[in-house]
């Protein structure tokens, strides 16, 4: 025993270089990181902890569910569709023969006001079952092209409406451009002209920096296939805005699109004229066109999911912080009681 | 198979081997790019992501940018890349040092300085004391007249204590300088990795000696990477050099060991793969139904109606890229950075230090730490494993005569001190035979105090207690031994040394005594092994009472005995035994069967009784993982009282009659056959009651066992909770290990010595304690720690953390990677099955690497329960072995500073990274956030969801 120590240390210390010194100095300085001490926080669902969370959150939600469904419910709107009854009895069997024809495609509808509509009063065309998301479609621009005049040739993600059947580069190319939408809306009341403001329904940044200042729409829609709306081609792409607009491709197939503003107050009762040229085609594909006038409150459009979400969440909380107060009330427990634990309820029985 | 080694022939020879140079690198700067890659390649994973990211290449498939999926797998693959360069650079360092180490070799019959790489086959190398051996030389000369020199062979099988060295017989006496000149030849087989053997053949040319073939052992070489130690020089014949030494053909990389979550994550992804195949095909025909039907009406689509071929696999095609983010490319790495960090804290755990040796835990294996939270049997070694392998000589039987009965302790016995004094024969014979029956080697320390270098504890402890009880072996001089005694010195000449094997169980030297020149053969071993040859007419009755008696005690017992020998039977003897050390083909079995020959009516002169201690808290180790649902098996090579002994006072097993052992035992196939039957049977009957029954197993019946009925005996071994078995070989302990391994259990082997290896490799986990018997298992092991009673922290805490953090990590990567693939897949249904991404290039790049992968990282530092809790109530670990099924919740428990940093930083992470990107006018997002971050119901929005899961 007396002479083990001492032979066991001889060793090692003949051998400075063996394995047991140097695994030795890899010992560690003590630190909270190496030894797994940081401090946590751990929190524990205590049963008070869980009802008083589940009450704040009632009694936070509630309200805010309220207001908003409120908010929502101000927000006044009148929607009109119109792609069937714009089409003359006569045509009703073929609307596609209808909608590609030179006939003359003016159609009047009167609107009714039914609350008072502050300004400003949104104007939105709304499209269904139209499929901006789809791949072919969504890929089929060139950001460069449309931003910058020198890039005009730069047309190889717009197949198939890159180049003209001569080989000119259309500007601006791609699907989503040649598919602009078309419909046109006069607004009247009263037999008076109601103005449509078109500026500044796009996205400013877009104006500033998508879409190019000196670049201007060149052999757009001279294919023998017209998909869309024709563009001024002297008006910079900058200041095109239902482009611009159309350009911002929907995540859905049902979508709503800016067409203008009307910056006046319209009263209850009161009547607009609307005449519409209908020219936009989706009656190949059983697409709905709907006109939207639409006013907006301090939570955006009218949509009620937001302030139902609220109220059911809330509502839900609530719920459960007063059922489980009847089951503490009724049966407590005590916690981190060792009695409960799965191997002492039934010994032996893992 | 044989080579052979010109010695000092500088011509011939030299291309025939290769030279010194030790290379462990695995590439070369030309090769690295290319072999690594291959390397990568060739897991299923990578070949998939590269699959998917040559895909996206094809523009007209691909749904986002190829860059979305080329940075991740670049980025993942210069990590792994990069961490093998560093790895290799490293070794390339080292061998580098190794290689340019300075020499001296004979060249051209003159000693050169040259470095370690130049060596061929054949040189002769100097070393100087506690010099390194460069590669693996056969000895021919040293500075000890007697041709001896000592070697610490730390480096190569971890044991601390010196090893002596001898040159061959035929190079005995050769002159230092004749040493330059020495021809011959050595006949050796091919490089091969054991180092406990070499068995060669050496033949000196004229003019040195005759043309007599010299038989070579491990004994007459030393190896690479030893240091010469307590002596002055040394010279030798390189045999293997470079790679192709004992050490270079041990080296290689083992095989990776796989975890049950490894096994659970690869099912898991092949699941998510069958899965996406089947996602991708019905949206791929419902994508082309709907393009023949629908998207012909879409006028604005533009759909030619007629398309390339290849027409029908483009939208499949899209789909398949769509959902390639189903299997997360982030996992593995995130496994591995993670499963390091598991490997780090149990590096650094402060609690698992050894106190008395400063000696830290270690995980050589970082890969494995979630397997320790699923063990299900733990087989552990005895000595040295649960005892402290500290072996204290505690009693004696002398002739019939019990010694250190009353107090424990013999050395203080009276009765003995004064049978000494008294120098009665039957005791100095006794301790003469405790002295010298060894391979201990005194050395003298500069104080005069005598140290012994022994290879095992027990030989230590008796020369120790002879000391004590003045018989002191006092000097070893070549075969020379001096024994002191009551003032006087004896010398003995040893002629043999008959070596201790596990097969022969014990070991004999043949010594002359000097003084009369008498023969005596001098042995000591297992009861078994020595009892049974006694001559005939000796009463050993009282010696297997003894033997009994102290293994009812728990201590390990040897028994002595001698036997005169006659001049002549020795000669006749002596020259069968060189006979048999020479061979090349079975040498061990042929010396055992030669030993056998001289190894019987023998004189049994007493049984000694040493104590091995139990390590601190082996009892409450045992008892607290034993509620974790743990099983344990004990593999002991000791015999079958003292294991129970030791098994009953550290909680194996409980005594009668809340515990009962059933015995299986038997010579013969019958016998085994019906004890194995009848305990099936009790263990049937008993296995509903809240009893606990082990069974106890003899290595020979074992043995049988095995070999015959393994099915009875795999169902004993899945219905018993606790098996004891004794007598077992190192190969056996491996097959029992092997056999649960088959029953689909997780296994964990813990052990300390040699005879452990194969244990330790063999099972899931291998921990080795770093103990007294050398380093050789901790080596081996996955883990090595100090002390058994690490264990319980090991498994309890390190292993039940690693696992639940490992689960949290994978249930995430697979449940974040599906949530924005099924988003994709909704999406596709409302876009015309197209294939159109709802999310942009660079948010999806950045979902997968920034803000989905960091703030989980942190969940390593997550601890649902405190330490003290789990120590407390083990049984919490059933959760983890039941946990196959993976069914750990997905929450995070604790949050410390770190967790907090992430989870809030990436939040900001979040939105800086947007507002930077959309604050480049070029790209598609070009201010969405600014004016995102405008609206009153965008935060409304966020604070609801936010609200909304929470609650």
């Amino acid at each position: 025993m007396n002479s083990n120590t001492p032979s066991s240390s001889a060793g090692r210390a003949g051998s400075a270089d063996s394995a047991a010194p140097r695994r030795n100095s890899k010992r560690p300085k003590y630190s909270k990181f190496t030894q797994q001490e940081l401090p946590a926080c751990k929190p524990i669902l205590t049963p008070r902890w869980a009802i008083s969370a589940f009450m704040l959150v009632s009694i936070v939600f509630i309200p805010i569910g309220v207001v908003s469904l409120f908010a929502s419910r101000d927000v006044v709107e009148i929607i009109d569709r119109y792609e069937n009854v714009c089409v003359p009895e006569s045509f009703r069997n073929d609307k596609v023969t209808y909608i590609q024809s030179d006939v003359d495609k003016i159609c009047n509808r009167t609107l009714r006001v039914k609350k008072l509509m502050k300004q400003p009063i949104y104007v939105y065309y709304q499209l269904d079952n139209f499929y901006q998301n789809h791949r072919r479609y969504v890929k089929s621009r060139s950001d460069s092209q449309l931003k910058n005049n020198n890039s005009q040739d730069d047309v190889d993600s717009c197949k198939p409406e890159d180049n003209t059947a001569d080989g000119m580069p259309i500007v601006p190319c791609g699907l989503i451009a040649w598919s602009l939408f078309n419909d046109t809306f006069n607004f009247s009341l009263n037999n008076q002209q109601l103005a449509v403001n078109k500026k500044g329904i796009s996205w400013k940044s877009d104006r500033d920096s998508k879409f190019g200042k000196n670049v201007f729409p060149k052999n757009f829609q001279n294919g023998s296939f017209i998909g869309g709306k024709h563009l001024n081609s002297s008006v910079p792409l900058s200041e095109q805005e239902d482009l611009i607009v159309w350009m911002r491709t929907a995540a859905l197939p049902t979508f709503r699109k800016l067409y203008g503003k009307i910056e006046r107050d319209l009263q209850p009762n009161e009547l607009i004229q609307v005449t519409l040229e209908n020219n936009y085609n989706t009656y190949s594909f059983n697409g709905k066109k709907k006109l939207v006038l639409s006013t907006t409150s301090w939570l955006g459009g009218k949509n009620d999911f937001l302030g139902i979400a609220y109220l059911t969440v809330g509502g839900l909380c609530f719920f459960l912080a007063l059922s489980f107060t009847v089951v503490y009330l009724v049966k407590p427990r005590r916690l981190g009681d060792p009695s409960y634990l799965s191997w002492n309820r039934n010994p032996g029985g893992h | 198979m044989k080579r052979y080694v010109y010695i000092n022939d500088d011509e011939s020879l030299q291309e025939l081997y290769c030279d010194n140079q030790i290379s462990n690198r695995k590439y070369t700067v030309l090769n690295f790019l290319p072999k690594n890659l291959w390397e990568q390649f060739s897991r299923f994973m990578n070949q998939y992501f590269l699959l998917i990211a040559c895909l996206q290449l094809w523009s007209l498939i691909t749904p986002v940018n190829p860059a979305s999926t080329w940075g991740p797998l670049i980025f993942i693959f210069a990590v792994s890349a990069s961490k093998e360069a560093w790895d290799d650079y490293n070794r390339y360092l080292s061998d580098k040092k190794a290689n340019e180490k300075e020499v001296w070799v004979v060249r051209q019959g003159i000693k050169k300085h040259v470095q370690a790489q130049d060596i061929h086959v054949g040189n002769i190398v100097w070393l100087r004391e506690n010099d390194e051996v460069p590669c693996d030389l056969v000895l021919i000369g040293t500075s000890d007249p007697q041709g001896l020199c000592y070697v610490e062979t730390a480096a190569l099988d971890g044991e601390t204590d010196l090893k002596t060295r001898v040159i061959p017989s035929a190079c005995m006496g050769i002159d230092f300088e004749l040493l330059h000149k020495i021809k011959g030849v050595i006949e050796c087989p091919n490089p091969d990795k054991d180092i406990r053997r070499f068995d060669a053949n050496l033949r000196l040319f004229p003019p040195f000696i005759d043309n007599d073939v010299c038989p070579l052992t491990i004994k007459n070489t030393i190896l690479q990477s030893c240091y010469l130690r307590n002596t002055e020089w040394a010279c030798g014949v390189a045999v293997y050099t470079g790679n192709e030494t004992k050490l270079g053909m041990s080296r290689g990389i083992p095989e990776p060991k796989l975890t049950a979550m490894d096994a659970m994550i690869d099912k898991l992804t092949g699941a998510i793969f069958v899965f996406q195949i089947v996602v991708v095909m019905v949206l791929g025909i419902a994508g082309n139904v709907w393009k023949d039907t629908e998207a012909r009406k879409q006028w604005y689509v533009l759909y030619p109606y007629e398309g390339p071929w290849y027409e029908l696999l483009v939208i499949p095609l899209r789909f398949e890229l769509l959902c390639s983010i189903m299997i997360p490319i982030s996992i593995k790495v995130s496994l591995d950075l993670v499963k390091s960090l598991y490997a780090k804290f149990i590096d650094w755990d402060n609690e698992m230090i050894d106190q008395e040796t400063g000696i830290p835990s270690h995980a050589a294996n970082t890969a494995i730490s979630e397997d320790l939270g699923q063990v299900e049997y733990i087989l552990t070694d005895k000595t040295g494993t649960l005892t402290e392998n500290r072996m204290i000589f505690r009693r004696c039987c002398i002739s019939g005569i019990f010694y250190g009965n009353e107090s424990g302790d013999a050395l203080k016995d009276v009765e003995l001190l004064n049978a000494v004094a008294g120098s009665s024969p039957d005791v100095v014979r006794f301790l003469t035979v405790m002295a010298i029956c060894n391979t201990v080697i005194p050395v003298k320390s500069k104080t005069g105090a005598i140290l012994y270098k022994a290879q095992s504890q027990d030989e230590d402890a008796l020369v120790n207690a002879a000391a004590r009880l003045h018989v002191v072996y006092v000097n070893k001089n070549a075969n020379i031994l001096e024994i002191r005694f009551n003032g006087s010195v004896i010398q003995y000449e040893v002629l043999e040394t008959l070596e201790f094997t596990s097969d022969r169980k014990r070991m004999s030297v043949v010594v002359k005594d000097c003084q009369n020149g008498k023969i005596i053969l001098l042995s000591k071993g297992a009861d078994e092994a020595i009892l049974p040859y006694a001559y005939a007419g000796q009463q050993t009755r009282t010696f297997i009472e003894a033997v009994e008696q102290y293994a009812q005690l728990g201590l390990r017992t040897l028994c002595l005995a001698w036997r005169e020998l006659k001049e002549d039977e020795y000669q006749e003897w002596s020259l069968m035994f060189k006979e048999a050390s020479s061979t090349l083909v079975d040498r061990e079995w042929r010396i055992a069967e030669v030993c056998q020959r001289l190894e019987h009516d023998f004189e049994i002169l007493g049984v000694t009784a040493i104590e091995d201690r139990l390590q601190d808290g082996v009892p409450e180790t045992i008892e607290t993982l034993r509620k974790a649902g743990i099983n344990f098996w004990m593999l002991t090579g000791d015999k079958q009282n003292t294991a129970i002994q030791i098994a009953l006072s550290c909680n194996f097993i409980s005594p009668e009659p809340k515990g009962q052992l059933l015995l299986i035992d038997g010579k013969t196939e019958d016998e085994v056959c019906r004890s194995l039957e009848r305990v099936l049977l009790t263990m049937r009957i008993t296995s509903s009651e809240p009893k606990d029954v082990a069974f106890v197993v003899d290595g020979w019946a074992l043995e049988i066992a095995l070999k015959h009925y393994r099915k009875a005996f795999t169902e004993l071994a899945i219905l018993s909770r606790t098996a004891i078995c004794c007598r077992v070989t190192p190969s056996q302990k491996a097959q029992l290990v092997e056999l649960l391994k088959s029953c689909d259990y997780r296994t964990l082997a813990i052990g300390d010595g040699g005879n452990d290896v194969r244990m330790i490799q063999q099972a899931d986990i291998g921990v080795g304690i770093s103990g007294r018997e050398g380093l050789q298992a901790a080596r081996a092991a996955d883990y090595s720690i100090g002390k058994f009673r690490f264990l319980k922290r090991l498994i309890l805490v390190h292993g039940r953390y690693s696992y639940n953090r490992t689960a949290f990590l994978s249930q995430y990567s697979f449940y974040k990677s599906l949530v924005i693939c099924f988003i994709q897949i909704f999406f596709s249904f409302i876009s015309g099955v197209s294939g159109t991404s709802l999310f942009n290039s660079v948010s999806l790049m950045a979902y997968n690497v920034f803000y989905t992968s960091v703030p989980v990282l942190v969940s390593v530092l997550d601890k649902d329960l405190s330490e003290g809790t789990i120590m407390q109530h083990p049984q919490i670990l059933f959760y983890c072995q039941a946990g196959r099924a993976f069914v750990v919740a997905l929450e995070t428990n604790s949050f410390t500073i770190l967790q907090h940093l992430a989870i809030w930083g990436n939040l900001v992470a979040f939105y800086v990274i947007n507002w930077i990107f959309s604050a480049v006018p070029s790209s598609g997002m070009y201010t969405i956030m600014f004016r995102l971050c405008r609206q009153p119901s965008y935060w409304i929005t966020m604070f609801l969801i936010v609200a909304a899961g929470m609650g």
